[in-house]
């Protein structure tokens, strides 16, 4: 096999492994530290059960996070090497900042709050929480700087056959960074409110510990519902910019081939990518994408026929990941909303509660469809417009990277299963009042 | 002092203080099969660490992040030229971390041997294979003209870099042993300090060997006549190693265990010092070797950067010392009574 796609693979292997945990750490340190805080102040058991019992399922999330965070680091000098002399003056020092201002002090807090119940007081320790999470959405943000300054290169200028900086505050405060921030925490913290909505759920149709779960389950659905409005809207707004600094990654995710003013948004499609054109289009709303991509019925929607084709991205994937994004995210505000009407009767609702406890999943969807959507519609590129992704691997055998890979695979799937197998266990136990 | 020059200290710095800080994790790691002869003690052993691993391997992730920023090229042929080793370091890091965390989660044999062994390889893996990778860099590696590595994983494991392999596992199980007799006491406590004295004598012939032998393979010591005053460093290490063993009899460990952190800080610094200003010396060319000048990353972001790890490093430390010092004290069976233990 050819070492760029093995390359590719793996990273998208690793990444999306990572980021089945990220996202949960995000929220739910959140959560935690203000059902600590609860407990720090009125000195109420019932929050303190619940810090527990919720600190618990953290743990081992987190834990997953931060070792399988360890890996991607290093993958970008071990199979993208030729990217990462490229970019390192840059995007390299984005990551060191992560590490030095934000992942240290996480993790070196984590074990200050695991083993400090007894050494510290409540309201000390409630603070280590939000420490915690105040140090995860920091890692975030470096972390996204530095993604986006891959969609969308600034501040930078060629110089000794690499991307050197020129103006740091241009990359780290672009626009592009700022809505794929808020896109992504928005997105997390609906993750671990549906996580948290949905464990609740099945307590409360067993009906045990009911105050416990309905406390829960009503901090994840004042979350949910904030959280999911809001990334819709903001989404829509980083939509807007994404059309105009990565046009073909637009047209790529509507299997749009023609330029055309009054562009209409086609609601499902098979594309034939050889012979540009879809096989199958249904529901066809005219000018919808015009006012997606430009919030403008008239604007002309450049067409993937009208950029080169050894720039063109995917069309399949990002049109199918783009549809699974905006359609769960729909459901997502219809489903808290339906919840917040039923907040104060949530017993009398099992098959609302069984609804949100199959959901927990969906969250997750999303937002690994998101980020597909990102990173396979900036192809070809590594660096938008200045680097491709076949110029950025490593000089190694393509058997190396496979047996890797095949590494990846196994000892992710196995911890994987491990994890899932934790967290389950204990999330269904009744908590200790 | 120019910019590279200054980062090119930081980056031995960043690799020694990691070094220095899971240095012994991983020697706890390395001894737990041999020493945690029951559940009790093999869990006494993992939480005399369990505060403080999370924090260590971090510097870890720093001394990459900075190689990466400060050092793209060099950041770039290093780890994709040891592809497989690195690689299996990273496996063996995570298998290790998540050991820690789940072992103590499913009261069952069977789950805990799993973790067990995960907690034993996951150190004797990194342990070996820095020194077997740093050795190799001392020496020199098969660089050609572009920076490709021209070699196999296979050629790593010549004389002077399982020499390297041995000497860091001896440091590492030596530093484990010391940090493990200061944590505990009864039984366990007797057994970890008779087992850092018979682990001295090794470290001793393993240091010898290597200093004998680094004088053969590599040309670090080139660096060493030019300023003389270079080898304080060696003197300060062999120093520190005749304390620490004359700490240990006096039974004042905090002392040896520093001592012990001195000898691996100023055992990197002898290669960092020995390297420079090569960071990945070719062994096919001198002109081909990757350099703190042909490496670095443009003036803009090694200011932007030096300015970033003055604020942060110093404060890393500080809150690091904080927590330290939170978990001062012998782990006892009360400390493991607790629900959130290891």
């Amino acid at each position: 096999m050819d070492i760029v796609l093995l390359s590719r693979l793996q990273f998208a292997a690793a990444t999306m492994f990572h980021f089945l945990f990220v996202p949960l750490t995000l929220g739910l340190s959140i959560m935690i530290a203000i059902m600590e805080t609860k407990y720090a102040r009125t000195g109420e058991k019932i929050y303190l059960s619940m810090t527990k019992f919720w600190g618990k399922i953290f743990l081992i999330n987190f834990g997953l996070g931060i070792v399988t965070g360890i890996t991607l680091e290093f993958q970008f000098g071990t199979n993208w090497s030729r990217y990462s002399a490229f970019v390192g003056d840059i995007f390299g020092a984005l990551l060191a900042i992560e590490a030095s201002a934000a992942f240290f002090l996480e993790s070196t807090l984590i074990g200050v709050w695991i083993f400090g119940w007894q050494k510290l007081s409540p309201k000390a320790h409630a603070a280590v929480m939000w420490l915690i999470a105040g140090a995860s959405t920091i890692s975030a943000v470096w972390i996204i700087i530095a993604n986006s300054w891959m969609q969308h290169p600034v501040g930078y200028i060629l110089r000794n056959g690499r991307a050197e900086l020129s103006d740091f505050s241009a990359v780290i405060f672009q626009k592009f960074a700022v809505l794929q921030f808020l896109h992504t925490i928005s997105a997390a913290y609906i993750v671990s409110a549906f996580f948290v909505m949905g464990i609740s759920a099945y307590h409360l149709l067993k009906n045990q510990s009911v105050q416990f779960f309905t406390k829960s389950f009503r901090i994840g659905l004042i979350f949910g519902l904030i959280f999911s409005v809001f990334t819709a809207i903001e989404g829509d707004m980083h939509g807007v910019h994404v059309s105009e600094v990565q046009p073909a990654k637009l047209a790529a995710m509507e299997a749009h081939w023609e330029t055309a003013t009054r562009a209409p948004l086609t609601l499902f499609a098979i594309p034939d990518e050889k012979n540009e054109r879809n096989l199958i289009e249904i529901g066809a709303i005219p000018g919808l994408l015009s006012f997606l991509g430009y919030h403008d019925i008239n604007a002309e929607v450049k067409g993937l026929k009208d950029f080169p084709r050894e720039e063109r991205p995917p069309v399949l994937i990002p049109l199918f990941s783009f549809r699974t994004m905006v359609g769960l995210g729909s459901m997502f505000i219809l489903l808290t909303i339906i919840g917040w009407f039923k907040r104060n009767r949530l017993l009398q609702s099992p098959l609302y509660l069984k609804v949100m406890l199959l959901s927990i999943p969906l969250p997750y969807i999303a937002i690994e469809a998101g980020w597909v959507l990102a990173e396979v519609g900036r192809q070809p590129w590594i660096v938008h417009g200045i680097m491709k992704t076949s110029d950025a691997v490593s000089p190694l055998a393509a058997s190396q990277v496979l047996i890797s890979l095949i590494a990846f695979i196994l000892v992710y799937g196995l911890l994987g299963i491990a994890g899932f197998y934790l967290i389950i266990k204990n999330a269904k136990k009744n908590p200790v009042l | 002092m120019e910019l590279q020059t200054i980062w090119f200290f930081l980056w031995g710095l960043l690799w020694a203080i990691f070094f220095m800080t899971d240095g012994f994790d991983f020697g706890i790691g390395l001894l737990y099969p041999f020493l945690g002869k029951n559940d009790l003690e093999k869990r006494i052993m993992i939480n005399s660490i369990g505060p403080l691993w999370n924090g260590n391997e971090v510097w870890l992730i720093t001394a990459g992040g900075v190689t990466f920023a400060a050092f793209p090229r060099a950041y770039s042929i290093m780890f994709s030229s040891l592809y497989s080793g690195l690689m299996l370091i990273l496996f063996a890091l995570i298998l290790r971390g998540v050991a820690f965390e789940f072992r103590g989660k499913v009261d069952k044999k069977s789950w805990r041997n799993i973790w067990d062994i995960s907690i034993f390889t996951g150190s004797l893996l990194p342990a070996l294979l820095f020194g077997i990778v740093f050795a190799n860099i001392f020496k020199g590696l098969p660089l050609d003209r572009a920076g490709v590595f021209q070699g196999s994983f296979f050629d790593l494991l010549n004389l002077y870099g399982i020499l390297g392999g041995l000497l860091f596992l001896f440091l590492f199980l030596f530093h484990g042993a010391v940090w493990l007799s200061i944590k505990t006491d009864g039984d366990l406590h007797e057994r970890a300090v008779s087992t850092a004295v018979r682990i001295w004598p090794l470290l001793l012939i393993s240091s010898v060997l290597f200093l004998v032998s680094s004088w053969f393979y590599t040309k670090l010591y080139d660096n060493f006549f030019a300023k003389p005053a270079f080898f304080l460093d060696i003197l300060l290490t062999v120093m520190a190693l005749f304390a620490s063993i004359f700490f240990i009899k006096r039974k004042n460990l905090f002392r040896a265990w520093f001592s012990s952190s001195i000898i691996i800080a100023g055992s990197v610094f002898f290669g960092i010092i020995g390297l420079y200003p090569d960071m990945l010396p070719s062994n096919i060319s001198a002109e081909f070797s990757i350099t703190a000048h042909n490496a670095s990353s443009s003036p803009l972001t090694l200011k932007i950067m030096l300015i970033v790890v003055i604020i942060f490093i110093p404060a890393v430390i500080a809150y690091q010392a904080w927590a330290y010092n939170l978990f001062k004290g012998k782990v006892t069976e009360k400390d493991l009574s607790y629900d959130e233990a290891y």
